[in-house]
């Protein structure tokens, strides 16, 4: 089947759906209400086009809108674009606007934002929309509710990179001429979204409230949501106990507090809500030093990692192994005609011999993410030490960390990545010799460096067709299997805890990062 | 007294540069943890921040621009939390203070009382039961203390809130606000306060009994006055000298001493916003908080001497 076809979505799908919920279940939801959610940490700020980290998408995404959303398949949805074709080539992206939408202030939206947020503020504020958009040449306002994307060459993963977070859209009669960083506006955002900043008090809580301009009728249904700032991660869990917040999002209490708060009596827990970014956690190896540029040293770490383990002890459950270099949701991901290292303690000690490692110690950077991670770096510095490899463990905090990896200054060192559903938008990223550069913990770090590597990433991100692209991406699985740059460990699957009372809480591929139009309160 | 004045100032304005050097010593900035939060950066991104938090400028630069500016009372701009630090520092002060100044005042009284009473019947069961609740708190981890507040008297007796300043949404305005806010005070206040009680329970025991071997004490008892009067005018008053000094310790401490009660309790004082900038390398808010700190600090060290001398009038400010 040709893509393009698919693409070509109408009008008539937005019948069927709204936000990702059948609207039969919308429509049962009771109007009315209060959602108290916790937010870990306290964002720095809630413009979206300026600051991307977790706690200001998962705000912010109430607040902002993109062209289009995702389902847990990444299949795109529509959201502000109603509909979008594509030539044959998958050089010329039409996208049609849906019809009065208003901003927060009362302002249409229209086509010229849409060109302002991508083509002016975000190439100059948004780091990963700026390498995402590399393949485009132009944006135009064709009339004001259609937009043009005009790329140099076919983007494989086009259609994939216009979420919320990804490409938020921004007022243009707010910003367009302004010093985007430090526009006064930034401290009271406007968006297209269901829900407006009603009131911040800093180091308590973040306020929301209901749109009542919103562009879907009768949505959202809920009039408020309360984002409370409770710093220690003990207490969250008490406050999720005693009744004070009913939405806990996933990384938020230790693991082993989630299972028991699941389940005290009207208790949820979904980990749906995290298939876009695939968050995957590997084991990263610095390929510049010696005994780690070996490949034999690297597949010994791959057979002496006792991923089950991780999963099931410092984990709880909510992580499982993983099989390679893509996460088991983002697309082209294959675990069957790859190599496979099960745990294998005597493989490790003989490739270790093999690849002349002499019993140097060698330094292991945890993530200073909490208890659950430091947990996960002890059971990985004891397989390791039980296969022969010595150990010494870094401490550090998180700015610490992060200034190691810019660096280059480990040996080895825990991170997790968000893959974006596509390889091209997420894995390449990790492994291409374009990518190495000092100064960010999430490029290529380890300093592997292949050619043919490099011209499959780069093949399989000019390419449209989802055949070849599955072709060209199996063998690069292949290879990075063989060769091994990072260890890799597990996927996350970030549990989301609620009470029961409320519904529809994840309606996307994006979850809690999408916004809450669709929840209710029983 | 104007000399010591001065010497204070000359203090604080060398506490500011040595921690600028200090915090600059830490690995990593707020750059680097900004775009790691971030997810994915770039060095244009990379770069547009440090131009933007002026940190591509020599760090002597930059020591000099903040010296100057602390000297007009200008401790700068947080660029992380997009404010600059004064208000910031400014919002969160007032739930410090009414934090951090009624455990002061709580510690001091009880403190104070038992340690009174605990050597007025030394040797007795009263004696020993304040000292065995004194040092079982005195030794019991702040941490730890406040969890169990919260999980007792929040989570399964309900009685009082264990999280934030005041009920958050409820609308409370003038009395009923106040009432809510004195709820909401009463677990972090407690906690932070059952630590120095035990402290000055100890000391003012030890001083008291100290003081009662004195000649002066058994004099004014061969002259027969009346037992409290001895305790009280004799006795307590002179024994109350550590206990101030301590006291003026304690008082210094105030604005930045409550950071895991804050945390714990979701209390937005002044301690988790050290913390938090702490974590985040946000310089200038840090070395704000640092600032008044210190201010605070060399405050209550004059206060202290001021008090030393309307309590016993044989001690002299120096000049």
């Amino acid at each position: 089947m040709k893509r393009r076809n698919l693409i070509q979505w109408g009008a008539s799908a937005t019948g069927l759906t709204l936000a990702g919920v059948p609207l039969h279940l919308l429509a049962a939801g009771k109007k009315g209400g209060v959602i108290n959610a916790v937010v870990q940490p306290e964002p720095p700020g809630l413009m979206l086009g300026i600051t991307q980290n977790g706690p200001t998408q998962m705000i912010a995404g109430n607040i902002y809108e993109g062209l289009l959303r995702y389902d847990e398949n990444i299949t795109p949805m529509p959201s502000l674009a109603t509909s979008w074709t594509s030539n044959k080539e998958g050089t010329v992206y039409t996208f049609k606007l849906k019809p009065g939408v208003l901003w927060h202030d009362g302002k249409p939206f229209t086509a010229d934002d849409v060109v302002f947020s991508a083509d002016v503020f975000l190439r100059k504020t948004h780091a990963r929309l700026r390498a995402n958009l590399a393949a485009v040449e132009s944006i135009k306002a064709l009339d004001p509710l259609t937009v043009e994307f005009r790329l140099k060459y076919p983007f494989g993963p086009f259609i994939g990179i216009f979420e919320v977070g990804s490409m938020p859209m921004l007022p243009k009669h707010i910003y367009d001429g302004t010093d985007f960083l430090t526009n006064p506006a930034n401290a009271t955002p406007i968006g297209t979204g269901p829900f407006k900043l009603k009131e911040w008090v800093k180091g308590s809580y973040i306020q929301l409230v209901a749109n009542d301009k919103y562009h879907v009728k009768d949505v959202p249904l809920v009039d408020s949501i309360y984002f409370h700032v409770i710093p220690d991660a003990a207490s969250r869990a008490a406050a999720f106990e005693s009744g004070k917040v009913d939405l806990v999002p996933g990384g938020a209490v230790e693991y082993f507090d989630v299972q028991r708060l699941a389940k005290l009596p009207g208790a949820a827990l979904t980990t749906k809500g995290w298939e876009f970014f695939a968050p995957h956690a590997w084991l990263w190896i610095n390929n510049r030093k010696a005994p780690m540029n070996q490949v034999k040293f690297r597949q010994a770490v791959m057979h002496a990692v006792d991923r089950e383990a991780i999963c099931k002890v410092a984990w709880q459950g909510f992580a499982k192994p993983a099989t390679g270099p893509f996460n088991s949701h983002i697309k082209f991901h294959n675990s069957a005609d790859v190599a496979k290292y099960p745990r294998n303690i005597d493989a490790a000690k003989k490739l270790l011999a093999e690849a002349g490692y002499k019993g140097e110690t060698l330094r292991m950077l945890p993530l200073p993410y909490g208890e659950t991670w430091a947990r996960t770096a002890e059971i990985v510095r004891q397989n390791l030490l039980q296969a022969g490899i010595k150990i010494e463990m870094t401490a550090t905090d998180v700015a610490g960390w992060n200034q190691k990896l810019n660096e280059w200054d480990y040996d080895l060192a825990f991170t997790y990545v968000y893959q974006y559903g596509d390889p091209a938008l997420g894995v390449a990223r990790n492994y291409t010799s374009a990518n190495i550069a000092k100064g960010s913990p999430f490029n290529n770090v380890e300093g592997y460096s292949n050619p043919k590597i490099d011209e499959l990433f780069d093949a399989g991100a000019k390419e449209a067709d989802p055949d070849k692209r599955k072709a060209i991406y199996l063998q690069t699985q292949k290879i990075l299997l063989d060769e091994v740059p990072v260890a890799w460990l597990f996927e996350i699957n970030f549990p989301t805890l609620y009470r029961a009372k409320l519904s529809n809480i994840v309606s996307s591929g994006i979850g809690l990062n999408d916004s809450l139009s669709g929840a209710s309160v029983a | 007294m104007l000399t010591r004045v001065l010497q204070g100032l000359a203090a604080i304005l060398l506490i500011a540069a040595v921690n600028f050097v200090l915090v600059r010593a830490a690995p990593g900035d707020p750059v680097s943890v900004l775009a790691g939060e971030a997810g994915a950066s770039d060095a244009q991104f990379v770069a547009q921040l440090r131009t933007q938090f002026e940190l591509d400028r020599p760090i002597t630069t930059q020591l000099a621009n903040y010296l100057g500016r602390v000297a007009r009372f200008d401790l700068g701009y947080s660029y992380r939390q997009q404010q600059p630090v004064l208000k910031l520092i400014v919002e969160r002060l007032p739930a410090t203070l009414l934090l951090t100044g009624s455990a002061f005042a709580l510690s001091l009284l009880f403190g104070v009382t038992l340690g009174a009473l605990s050597a007025r019947r030394a040797g007795t069961w009263v004696d020993s039961g304040i000292t065995v609740v004194a040092l079982v708190f005195y030794a019991t981890p702040l941490y730890w203390l406040a969890l169990m507040a919260v999980l007792i008297f929040t989570v399964q007796l309900d009685w009082l809130p264990g999280f934030g300043f005041s009920t958050v949404g409820a609308g409370l305005r003038g009395w009923a606000l106040a009432a809510d806010i004195a709820r909401h005070l009463v677990l972090p206040a407690l906690t932070l306060a059952l630590f120095y009680m035990a402290v000055y329970a100890r000391m003012t025991r030890a001083a008291m009994l100290e003081v009662a071997q004195m000649d002066f004490v058994k004099t004014a008892r061969a002259k027969g006055v009346r037992p409290g009067r001895i305790l009280r005018a004799h006795v307590l008053r002179n024994a109350l000298l550590p206990v101030i000094t301590l006291a003026g310790i304690q008082a210094g401490g105030m604005i930045g001493g409550a950071v895991l009660t804050e945390t714990v309790f979701a209390w937005p004082g002044i301690g988790r916003l050290m913390f938090d900038a702490l974590l985040q390398r946000d310089y200038s808010l840090l070395l704000g908080t640092f600032l008044v700190t210190a201010a605070m600090a060399v405050l209550f060290n004059l206060l202290t001497d001021l008090v030393y001398t309307v309590v016993d009038p044989r001690i002299e400010l120096a000049s």
